[in-house]
């Protein structure tokens, strides 16, 4: 009896946390089709696609746009490289250090954006260089090789060796195994690893603060619209926008880590 | 040549680990850790009162004014909140983790776990703007208080000193919310991780001898997922104190260390003294991290 309203309550108490947690994103997909233009009221006062059409003829949200798909897709290149490369090194080798280097790699994101993000500043400003879409993609990739680097390392360790052991008593050479034994082993893995990277990149605000110079990345203008609204109705969109545009490759991602171990079991 | 390159590297491994490691190394340890060294140089800088330069040497006089009542103000508005929002994430995050780890069937145990990565990785910033529109005055909220017939436990609510403002969108109570509810994921996987570990015979033996559910969660269940707490809140904690958005979106005029570190680096130039306010989040979660390593935090991560 004691036990069956305990677990009522479990359950209660965990649908209650899971409804906090997602119902927020509901809540903009609402209000992107809200009539008003200047608050915020609930229940809206009547329901509309036309800021739609407005957001799309923006120029600022294109190029902000336009800017931040760059900056994730090139960020997310140098974090795969960057992360395979380390990953490599750490799964399988044990060397003096080692645990160094894998401290390092979780630095970036260990630490409050806000260092991150003022530490290149400085040192951008010491050397006097410009800041540009490249401190901006130097910002990002910094924090997004942790995330390739976590799921390849995860893939190595779960890879049995003897598969390149056998690879090479064949006859391959080192580059034949990558290619052909090693790389469809880590492939979802670091499909998975870029695709959390791009999510970060895409999404990233505070490091984007200090490292960007007068360009806008889209967070960086939600941002603006945020602490001096002026827009409302065509952030809404564009929150939404944002919303479904990094739900995809996460969602995508789960699938192909889920997929991904269960070829490795079978 | 291929060839020859692989045969070569294949028989010197120190080479091959050497040219593995060398670009993130040159990456992570040259382009990031100098470009921390460079802020901790600047924090022994100072800015010039009079002609508002920054004077290039050896000084303490950053840190000194890190001292000032305002500051100290501000270090210690951010740690209270940092402390109350990680204890909030965990008492949230228990019986979800407890109901992911224990009690889920397999085909409903999927769609839980989505439904925490999904928050955890789409926008944060969108995610702190949709509590803007919750949270407004004329919002969600709002209304579901006046159609309880509520609107006067709302309004007393907000009047109350420190954490209340002029809405919930402008609060202290609003800032908090908006807090538990984009960190909460990171305290869920830990504590989830943690339980998962529990092992079954355990809570069997517990029972079997004689203990009560509840006092076989008290006395087992509890001690044994409590690292798996305090992993989480170190993400928590951590995450609050360097925060500045939250902040900026629904706070007040009363400054968070971050947006003081901003403001400082920004408007007024003075990146000696936002790197020297840098540090204080810093040695706050080295502490942080020497009394979670005594109690098992990192076996649990």
């Amino acid at each position: 009896m004691i036990d069956r309203l305990q677990s009522r309550l479990l359950g209660g108490a965990t649908l209650l946390v899971i409804l906090f947690l997602n119902m927020p994103v509901w809540i903009i997909g609402l209000y992107a089709f809200t009539t008003e233009e200047a608050a915020f009221t609930f229940p809206l006062p009547g329901l509309t696609t036309r800021w739609f059409g407005v957001a799309i003829s923006r120029a600022d949200f294109w190029e902000a746009f336009g800017l931040s798909v760059r900056v994730a897709t090139v960020a997310t290149l140098i974090a795969l490289v960057l992360g395979t490369l380390a990953s490599a090194a750490v799964a399988r080798t044990r060397f003096y250090g080692r645990e160094a280097v894998s401290f390092l790699l979780v630095l970036p994101i260990a630490l409050p954006g806000i260092v991150t993000g003022i530490a290149l500043r400085s040192a951008v400003g010491l050397f006097d260089l410009p800041f540009s879409y490249w401190t901006i993609v130097v910002g990002h990739a910094t924090f997004c090789v942790v995330v390739v680097y976590n799921n390849a390392i995860a893939r190595f360790r779960r890879t049995s060796w003897s598969l390149v052991e056998a690879s090479m008593d064949l006859g391959a050479n080192g580059f034949q195994t990558f290619r052909y034994v090693l790389l469809p082993q880590l492939g979802t893995a670091l499909l998975a690893g870029g695709m959390l990277a791009f999510a970060l990149s895409f999404d990233e605000v505070i490091v984007t603060t200090f490292t960007a110079g007068q360009q806008s990345t889209l967070p960086i203008w939600i941002f603006s619209q945020l602490t001096r609204p002026r827009d409302r109705p065509v952030t809404n969109v564009v929150a939404l926008f944002v919303i479904l545009i990094t739900a995809i490759p996460i969602l995508l991602a789960n699938r192909l880590t889920e997929s991904g171990e269960q070829n490795l079991e079978k | 040549m291929l060839q020859r390159t692989s045969n070569f590297l294949y028989l010197r491994p120190k080479i091959l680990l050497a040219v593995l490691l060398a670009p993130p190394v040159f990456w992570l340890g040259v382009v990031y850790f100098g470009a921390l060294l460079v802020l901790l140089v600047n924090s022994f800088f100072y800015l010039d009162d009079f002609s508002g330069v920054i004077v290039r040497e050896f000084s303490l006089r950053s840190y000194a004014e890190l001292f000032t009542p305002a500051n100290i103000d501000i270090f210690r508005r951010t740690a209270s909140m940092a402390a109350a929002v990680t204890v909030a994430s965990a008492v949230l995050a228990f019986p979800l983790a407890y109901t992911m780890a224990r009690k889920a069937d397999r085909r409903i145990k999927p769609l839980i776990y989505l439904s925490v990565m999904l928050p955890l990785w789409s926008s944060y910033l969108v995610r702190v703007y949709a509590w803007k529109l919750i949270l407004a005055k004329e919002g969600v909220v709002s209304w579901v208080f006046e159609a309880g017939n509520l609107g006067w436990l709302l309004d007393r609510i907000l009047a109350l000193p420190v954490i209340g403002g002029p809405s919930l969108s402008i609060s202290t109570l609003g800032m908090f919310i908006v807090f538990v509810y984009v960190w909460l994921p990171y305290m869920v996987l830990p504590i989830q991780a943690a339980l998962e570990r529990v092992p079954g015979s355990l809570l069997e033996a517990s029972g079997d001898l004689g203990a009560r559910p509840v006092e076989t969660f008290r006395r087992i269940t509890l001690p044994l997922a409590f690292p798996g707490v305090v992993a989480g809140s170190i993400f928590t904690f951590s995450l609050t104190l360097g925060d500045f958005i939250v902040p900026t979106v629904l706070g007040n005029s009363s400054f968070f260390i971050g947006q003081a570190v901003y403001s400082h680096q920004g408007t007024s130039g003075n990146i000696p003294l936002a790197a020297a306010m840098t540090t204080v989040p810093m040695a706050i979660m080295v502490v942080y991290l020497l009394v979670a390593r005594k109690l098992g935090a990192f076996e649990a991560l």
